[in-house]
């Protein structure tokens, strides 16, 4: 018995999450092995799974013909450093195989998709809370003996069906199971369910796992042109007047503040950048983090998003194609988009020319009266005669908006902000480039706003105080301040920050 | 008995009480070989087995075991000799079979004297429990046995080390002990006399099955060592690489030659260095190698849950007026126990949730307690020991039924209050009175949970009312998860036939979009997710609707009701539109694209 030369299982291990057909994947591999004679076993932790909890199905197939009267005993979970392959639905699942121990370089084959499901903790967070996926990728290619990386879940939709089809496509590319494409082709037809988009799929896997590292979609970059001819002279100008280093976002700004106001308002934003620009010129530290961040957040600030802003960009005609194709709305088909406003008071005396919404905000009756019809949330369908012109008229503020309430605050709050970073930066240049990010904070509307810009004031009056403040402790209580919503971090860290300060003054 | 208990991961129910309930109450546990042939076997000769000595049997089946593809022959049906029928037509009684005095007393002698004899010679005759021996195990001088259900871990662990094949042959003598109570001492003896070193592979603790052996090899006089919990760990699952550890140390001992059988492969031998990375503290060791940024993913509410609003509204009316005790239940909302919610510090079982809660009623406290309650154990017992006992001992608190038409946790069965009709069952019974019924006052049905609005404002009045006695409120929506099952495929029909049909999403527009994720914090949607931020100046990443979404409408009460952004907007997409739709829409269309060329004009393509 022992003797002879031992047969081994080949094992696979899949890792996907509730509701992607991992489930379906593991039967696929286990009818085209029995179809094909030989002996497997499958087996799971689904549990609650199909609430979107990370799960492994496991299989074992032993590659030869089944012989009666015997049976092979199967383990039902897989060893660790005893997988051959592992085929992971999403990236961070391929990192827990990793995590787990089940991708060796001795002889693991992992298949992943390099796309991201995110997990809670990074779309909780309140900035970018997202784990690096080259970092995800890492582990894989460290630990397996072959590690073959697609986007398996574009191909899936792309081929309209799900991603288990296309990863039991990619697994009989890999060739690790002994029988031939027809063989996994048939195993899909016999399940009988949505068998000609699986096959599609299936193909897209295949072809996938064949062809070479497929290159990594373009991220969004600052190079790519947008030009418009009604941009020329002022992106002549970006040319001629500021470092190539930041061209591109300083150009980005200046399509930003036109978008938002008109030419003269980006012309306005380049002359508000030249100074600082021109500054770090006259620093000469390496690198212009200050002149890119403060054209990236001057650019910001300068087009915050008020109701006319809103209202404009609801209304056009980019935007309906664009939800249009989102929902894959047919010719024979209507669609209609409808708006979840809130707008409250604050919000109205914002939109008016300055006076008057000071006067709204401090008047007697009319405030009340307004604050009683704003209470509630309202619902505009902006492909109906009367929100759309609802939404026109609104948008249509944006003529006046440089007079508006809203505009004359940020505006004040703006060139405190510019005027505080030039002043800091000739003595900390460090310290004001934190300064710049801390723009940031300022995001939102209503609440949100209130709170991100709350914090932003906590911070500049620190930074204005009589003891020194400086960069580390800066990025320190801005990470703080987008660390939770409460606000328990920020109030931590102000506090060991103020009673430090405190002691420096003592001693 | 079939138990739903195991050890390991995806265990829900760890099995730390069934044995121990054997033991005492003189019921026979089986655990069988993880094979689906033994399985069956198990079953039937269970029942032989009650049949046999006149007492309750349970059969253990591991998580991995009911999941598992496999093959066996099956038998024909065969009809009971004694059917419930029977049972009721022709009673037959016996009052010393009663648990009464003087016959409870009886009972005691009858286990020990008549049924435990009776049964472990039906399982020794009938061999139940199983030696794997051969000639070249004979004289090893050492053996292993093993609960049944652990079996062929053990076999993959000996393969691993080069001492068994894929068959399962091993080098080493094994007892397999499918019925793991009780312990059949003659068999034991048996096979320690051949054997002077064992080790027993028990999981779980305490280790009832190796205090017994130690009790039977000392009774019999013999010499045999035996081992166990000295050699592998008293807590956690035996997973294959746990075993391996155990039976080296074992081996090392006894027959080290045995060690030398094959080398492991590198990859496992990796794995078997004590590298233990616990991931959090109530996993320890899951991590055996480095693979840094790794989230947990725990499962969640489904898409358009309906229970997600409860909790939404909830963590609203907390930021109102404070934090609250949350005692939890068993079921889907358990789940609000983790991000983003986070509520629930207790869950004592099903329909415990009140109960859980039950203690923390004193006058004069300044705040209520929350608990929830699913419908599932609502019937199950929460009325009695939830909202009965509150109302007995005029509890002030807060009481919630999650109302969503089925056991939802379980896969959707229907119960009492379902909404479906179901020829078998009675459905259709109204939880609302029934609370009345145990003499509630003070009850709000909220029977759209969506409404975040009115959910918000049931919880506030309930956490703020200066009425006295325990608040029920019924939280009524159903089970996204049955409903789409159930709707999805009327809808196709429905289209493919010609009829006028709405299909509704949400969306975000990622031009108003900030990236704060207020929405997530406050909803937890699995179609509510991020990705990269489309325009350039910003870096935080933006929300997206993801196509799985269902249309349930909370995005947007959420948005109005925590007055976060304009970035949700609903779709309705409407398929086989009238003819009078049709026009309407073409003579809006002509003046909106009017005044969109105007608005176009004025527009700078700014994001890529």
């Amino acid at each position: 018995m022992l003797r002879e030369v031992p047969i081994k299982p080949i094992k696979i291990a899949i890792l996907a999450m509730g509701g992607e057909g991992g489930g379906v994947l593991a039967d696929w591999i286990v009818d085209a092995a029995e179809v094909q004679g030989c002996y497997a076993l499958s087996t799971s932790v689904p549990g609650v799974a199909q609430r979107t909890g990370a799960t492994i199905y496991y299989v074992e197939v032993l590659p030869m013909a089944r012989e009666a009267g015997r049976t092979p005993v199967f383990s039902l979970m897989p060893t660790p450093g005893d997988v051959d392959v592992v085929i992971a639905s999403e990236l961070m699942e391929s990192a827990r195989a990793v995590q787990r121990g089940l991708v060796t370089p001795d002889k693991t084959t992992l298949i992943t998709s390099s796309h991201r499901v995110y997990a809670m903790p990074e779309k909780m967070a309140m900035g970018d809370g997202r784990v690096p996926s080259e970092q995800l990728l890492e582990a894989g290619r460290k630990a397996a003996r072959h590690c073959v990386v697609r986007d398996f879940s574009r191909l899936a939709e792309s081929s309209g069906s799900v991603i288990s089809a296309v990863l039991f496509g990619a697994l009989a590319a890999a060739e690790v199971l002994p029988w031939g494409r027809q063989a996994f082709e048939s195993a899909i037809e016999r399940g009988g369910v949505g068998v000609s988009a699986s096959l599609k799929a299936f193909a897209a896997g295949f072809d996938a796992y064949r062809d070479d590292e497929s290159p990594s979609p373009p991220l969004t970059k600052l190079t790519r042109d947008l030009e418009d001819p009604r941009l020329r002279e002022l992106l002549q100008r970006v040319r001629n007047d500021f470092p190539a280093d930041i061209a591109d976002v300083v150009a980005h700004g200046v399509r930003r503040t036109a978008d938002y106001q008109d030419l003269a308002y980006a012309a306005e934003y380049l002359n508000r950048l030249a100074p600082v620009v021109a500054l770090d010129k006259q620093l000469g530290v390496e690198g212009w983090r200050l002149a890119r961040e403060t054209a990236r957040y001057l650019a910001l600030w300068m087009t915050f998003e008020d109701t006319a802003r809103v209202a404009e960009l609801k209304l056009r005609a980019s935007r309906f194609q664009r939800v249009g194709r989102e929902v894959q709305v047919s010719q024979q088909q209507l669609m209609h988009i409808n708006e979840y406003f809130h707008p409250r008071l604050q919000e109205i005396a914002d939109m008016l020319p300055q006076g008057l919404g000071r006067w709204l905000m401090a008047s007697g009756t009319p405030r009340a009266l307004l604050e009683r019809v704003t209470q509630q949330g309202r619902v505009v369908r902006t492909t109906s005669l009367t929100g759309f012109l609802m939404l026109y008229v609104v948008a249509g503020c944006r003529g006046f908006r440089r007079k508006s309430l809203r505009y004359v605050r940020e505006n004040e709050a703006m060139q405190a902000w510019m005027s505080r970073v030039t002043r800091i930066a000739r003595v900390d240049y460090a310290l004001a480039c934190e300064v710049v990010e801390c723009q940031r904070l300022i995001k939102g509307y209503g609440d949100t706003h209130a709170r991100g810009l709350s914090n932003y004031e906590t911070i500049m009056s620190l930074v204005e105080g009589r003891t020194r403040t400086t960069a580390d402790q800066v990025r320190e209580l801005r990470d703080a301040a987008l660390a939770d919503e409460s606000g328990q971090k920020l109030a931590r860290v102000l506090e060991t920050l103020v009673s430090r300060h405190a002691e420096e003054a003592c001693a | 008995m079939i138990l739903g208990e195991d050890y390991g991961e995806g265990s829900s129910i760890i099995q730390e009480r069934s044995h121990a309930f054997a033991m005492k109450s003189q019921m026979w546990l089986l655990d069988p070989r993880p094979s689906h042939g033994a399985l069956v076997d198990a079953v039937q000769k269970g029942f032989e087995l009650s049949e046999a000595s006149r007492t309750p049997v349970m059969l253990t089946m591991r998580v991995r075991t009911c999941h598992a593809h496999g093959h066996f022959i099956a038998q024909d049906n065969v009809r009971p000799s004694f059917t419930l029928k029977d049972a009721i037509e022709n009673p037959r009684r016996g009052v010393e079979r009663m648990a009464l005095a003087p016959a409870t007393f009886a009972h005691e002698h009858e286990k020990v004297h008549e049924r435990w004899p009776a049964a472990t010679r039906f399982i020794r005759e009938q061999g139940l429990n199983e030696v794997f021996e051969s000639p070249d195990t004979v004289g090893c001088g050492v053996g292993l046995m093993v609960q049944g259900g652990l079996y062929n871990t053990l076999i993959r662990a000996l393969e691993l080390m080069g001492l068994a094949d894929i068959w399962g042959s091993a080098r080493l003598p094994i007892y397999v002990m499918n019925v793991v109570y009780p312990v059949v001492d003659e068999e034991v003896v048996d096979f320690c006399l051949k054997y002077p070193a064992v080790l027993m592979l028990e999981e779980g603790q305490p280790e009832f099955i190796e205090q017994t052996l130690q009790t039977v090899v000392a009774r019999a006089d013999l010499e045999t060592r035996i081992h166990g919990k000295d050699m592998l760990p008293r807590a956690g699952e035996y997973t294959t690489l746990v075993m391996m550890k155990g039976i080296r140390k074992f081996l090392q001992r006894y027959a080290p030659a045995l060690l030398e059988m094959a080398p492991v492969d590198s990859g496992v031998a990796a794995m078997l260095a004590p590298k233990v990375i616990p991931l959090i503290p109530s996993m320890p060791g899951v991590a055996l190698q480095e693979a840094p940024g790794v989230l947990p993913r725990p499962p969640s509410f489904c898409t358009g849950c309906p229970e997600r609003p409860l909790f939404t509204a909830i963590k609203l009316v907390e930021r109102e007026i404070g934090k609250h005790y949350v005692s939890a239940d068993i079921g889907c909302h358990q789940f609000a126990a983790l991000a983003p919610f986070d509520f629930g510090a207790t869950s004592m079982g099903y329909g415990l949730g009140a109960a859980g809660a039950a203690a923390l009623n004193v006058e004069g406290a300044g705040r209520r307690t929350i608990s929830v309650m699913g419908d599932g154990g609502f019937w199950h017992n929460g009325l009695t020991s939830g909202v009965g006992n509150a109302v007995f001992n005029k509890s002030d608190n807060l009481i919630v039924v999650v109302d969503n038409g089925y056991s939802a946790a379980t896969g959707g069965q229907d119960i009492l209050s379902s909404r479906a009709k179901n020829d078998k069952r009675t459905t259709k019974m109204s939880i609302e009175g029934a609370v009345r019924g145990t003499g509630v006052n003070w009850i709000r049905t909220v029977s759209n949970t969506y409404n975040l609005k009115k959910m918000k404002a049931a919880v506030r009045e309930a956490l703020t009312t200066s009425d006295r006695g325990p608040k029920v409120l019924i939280a009524q929506s159903e089970c996204m998860l049955n409903k789409q099952r159930r709707v999805k495929p009327l809808m196709r029909k429905q289209i493919a036939q010609g009829e006028r049909v709405v299909t509704e999403r949400f969306g975000i527009d990622s031009d108003t979009c900030t990236g704060d994720h207020s929405c997530i914090r406050l909803s937890g949607c699995p179609s509510l997710s991020i990705r990269p931020n489309p325009d350039p100046l910003r870096k935080d990443p933006i929300a997206v609707v993801q196509s799985s979404c269902v249309g349930c409408g909370l995005c947007g009460e959420v948005s109005h009701a925590a007055v976060l952004c304009p970035s949700f907007y609903r779709t309705e997409l409407v398929s086989n539109p009238s003819r009078g739709e049709r026009l309407w829409a073409r003579i809006t269309s002509v003046i909106t694209t009017l005044l969109q060329r105007r608005l176009a004009a004025r527009e700078f393509v700014h994001v890529a």
